[in-house]
């Protein structure tokens, strides 16, 4: 039976935005508000349906051209707390923001956390989410004990690593493709300050991130920033940045709103290399010593662009393209050099590099995209005919390297990339619940002939 | 999401029954109130809903909660169910009275029970629990009664005027009742909602527009708290609606609104 048919119905559409604003499709949003929703809503629903959060994925694993998006955040109660332990159960359309409010004033917080909070229970177990402190804590996914899948058939499976452990395996960074969470359990981590034990350091080339990278094996949280426009005695300089929660207790208070709003669509000539560059070198001097330390907020800590909602649009209309790799260690270092020297030859701007190295902790998902070795994240504004062949070739120089790319954030690799560095795609086909498809699964699979 | 802003000693042990409490607002609201551990009296119609909410109101703080499960159109069981929500809070400081339906216009132009339907349910319903509430709070010499109406009832129009007419008889009802208790220490809240936008249209084009409906419950706590008597929210709809209210008839008459 053929599920997905070219025009679906054109009613009530209207355009879902992934964060990096590229590709958009319309689709037809279908809010729910309550567990018992589904499978109840997708009775009367034709041409594929796809559970979303908040649309803070950047390509377009939370997008469904012409389909259905079932949009989980007003699913956002609190089943159940316990104090003692910090085994928080929630709805899975709660987001790490409310999670945080909820739960620091009681002394505790996430297990892992990506650089936004902006993003769902649902949608961090689907992209089994990763954080700085990785090398420690392992994925998101490591710290859900339990969450119940329901599937469009309107079975309903526990899962766990006791209970239905192929579904918890293949949920656990299966795109939300397997059905839909209805809630899930997650440990906390108890803590007694908002504070954070940070230090920066400046560093020169990769011998030195990777020197500071082993110097803080103990540090809870590193990540760096890199500076991926600078070429000759510049290149590859960054600002190494570490922290743990501090020890010493402070007042809990919840957060305040966040203030600031990105008012409009940047135009297109804003962010160009000399701006870029500029940037660049005001970052790296920002920080005046060669090493600062601090008591600092988690709030800057953890969720520095935050501050500004639509930040997004600061790259204009066109959108963003986010690329991120994991090197395996055996090439990390030679293939994280060609792949910076090829990004700062392009000319083609980059605010935001992250590099990043991963630990050995396993998770749970099959389909999870970490891996020992270093991960860089970057993006780039969209300027047709450049931004797509660059990121072309950086992809096919991830492959060569044996990396492979995060789907959260991407909107161009090929199919054939995809199956090479997922070969376990082939199992995610087969626990995929039938009416349930993505527009990234559908570019990467080559449009599904089996829906 | 600060919801532990206006925490305050006075509100802390506050006894407050909550009649359609499974809506977007009421529930933002209770959450807010939750948090500065309220004591709740629920009531709603869908007891899977009631019970999520209620589990969720536990975790946030609340110091109490209990439910029933009930259809508010049944007017007859209102006495019995008021005096039980009284009986069982030990009390009573605040009723919110947030049940409600939008219904169909189209249909309720050409069906009489439809719109006869609507007006029960939006007006003739909580008739029946304000007169009860006003008279309970009139011998205790206090209390807050809040009720969500609607800009919708400030002007009848065409898409909406079987609802609207709905809320403005509830509105002309609360003035009224206002304008008797206030002399008995009976505050009574109107509430004006504009459209809200609940966490679910993020995302979406447009709702950028609608109000956000933890902004409008933070605003609606701190009405009550300050025993305000009528509440635009967001305030940009008092303005609107005052435009609204004052185009002439024979232009208004024309208007697609």
């Amino acid at each position: 039976m053929k599920l997905r048919v070219a025009d679906g119905p054109s009613n009530s559409r209207s355009t879902f935005e992934s964060w990096g604003r590229y590709p958009t499709y319309a689709a037809n949003v279908v809010p729910l508000h309550w567990q018992s929703d589904f499978p109840a809503v997708a009775q009367n629903l034709h041409n594929g349906i796809l559970p979303v959060g908040l649309g803070r994925s950047y390509g377009d694993v939370c997008l469904l051209k012409g389909g259905n998006l079932l949009a989980t955040p007003a699913m956002n109660r609190i089943i159940a707390f316990d104090t003692e332990t910090g085994l928080l159960t929630a709805e899975a359309g709660i987001s790490l923001a409310q999670i945080l409010d909820f739960a620091v004033p009681r002394g505790f917080f996430l297990p892992v956390t990506p650089g936004t909070k902006y993003v769902t229970l649902g949608g961090a177990i689907a992209n089994d989410i990763h954080g700085k402190n990785h090398h420690v804590a392992g994925t998101f996914g490591r710290h859900v004990t339990e969450f119940e899948l329901v599937r469009s058939d309107g079975m309903v499976l526990h899962c766990s690593p006791a209970e239905n452990q192929n579904f918890y395996a293949m949920t656990i960074g299966g795109l939300g493709l397997t059905g839909f969470i209805r809630w899930a359990n997650l440990q906390l981590k108890p803590i007694v300050s908002r504070l954070i034990d940070y230090e920066g350091i400046q560093f020169h080339g990769i011998d030195e991130f990777l020197a500071l990278t082993e110097a803080s094996e103990e540090i809870e949280y590193t990540v760096s920033w890199v500076d991926c426009t600078s070429t000759g005695k510049n290149f590859c300089r960054g600002v190494f940045m570490q922290g743990d929660h501090s020890p010493k207790r402070s007042p809990l208070k919840p957060s305040p709103d966040p203030k600031l709003v990105f008012p409009i669509d940047a135009p297109g000539f804003a962010l160009n290399h000399l701006s870029v560059a500029a940037f660049n070198t005001v970052f790296f001097h920002k920080q005046l010593k060669k090493r600062v330390v601090t008591l600092q907020d988690y709030e800057p800590f953890f969720y520095p662009l935050d501050k500004v909602l639509h930040w997004n649009r600061m790259y204009g209309k066109s959108g963003l393209l986010q690329f991120q790799y994991v090197i395996p260690w055996n090439n990390a270092r030679e293939g994280t050099v060609a792949i910076l020297k090829e990004v700062a030859k392009s000319g083609l701007a980059s605010f935001l590099a992250v590099l990043k190295a991963f630990g050995d902790v396993p998770s749970p998902g099959v389909m999870s995209f970490p891996r020992p070795g270093i991960t860089l994240a970057l993006d780039f504004p969209i300027k047709p005919d450049k931004s797509f062949p660059l990121f072309e070739r950086l992809a096919d120089m991830t492959l060569e390297f044996g990396g492979r790319l995060y789907p959260a954030k991407d909107a161009a690799m090929t199919a054939a990339q995809f199956q090479t560095f997922y070969p376990e795609w082939e199992q995610l086909a087969r626990f995929r619940d039938p009416m349930i498809t993505s527009s990234f699964w559908e570019r990467v699979t080559g449009d599904q002939p089996n829906l | 999401m600060t919801q532990m802003a206006t925490t305050g000693n006075h509100t802390s042990q506050r006894k407050i029954l909550v009649l359609g409490a499974t809506s977007g607002i009421a529930e933002a609201t209770c959450r807010i109130w939750a948090s500065q551990g309220a004591s709740l009296f629920l009531i709603a119609r869908n007891g899977e809903k009631l019970a999520a909410v209620a589990s969720d109101l536990r975790a946030r703080g609340a110091s109490f909660v209990d439910t029933t499960v009930a259809d508010l159109d049944d007017t007859d069981r209102h006495p019995a169910l008021l005096a039980h929500a009284v009986n069982s809070l030990a009390g009573l400081d605040v009723a919110y009275l947030a049940h409600g339906i939008l219904g169909d216009q189209t249909q309720a132009e050409q069906d009489f029970n439809t719109a006869a339907h609507i007006l029960h349910t939006n007006l003739t319903a909580p008739v029946s629990l304000l007169t009860w509430l006003a008279n309970f709070f009139v011998q205790r010499r206090g209390g807050t009664i809040a009720v969500l109406s609607s800009v919708a009832g400030d002007r009848g129009r065409k898409s909406n005027y079987v609802y609207g007419s709905s809320k403005a008889g509830l509105s002309a009802f609360l003035d009224g009742l206002r304008n008797r208790v206030d002399r008995e220490g009976v505050n009574i809240l109107t509430i004006k909602p504009g459209p809200t936008k609940t966490a679910m249209t993020s995302g979406m084009k447009g709702s950028e527009k609608f109000a956000d409906v933890n902004v409008v419950a933070k605003t609606i706590v701190s009405a009550i708290d300050k025993r305000v008597d009528t509440l635009y929210v967001p305030f940009q709809w008092q303005p609107i609606m005052f435009v609204i209210r004052h185009i002439p008839e024979r232009v208004f008459k024309k208007l697609n609104l």
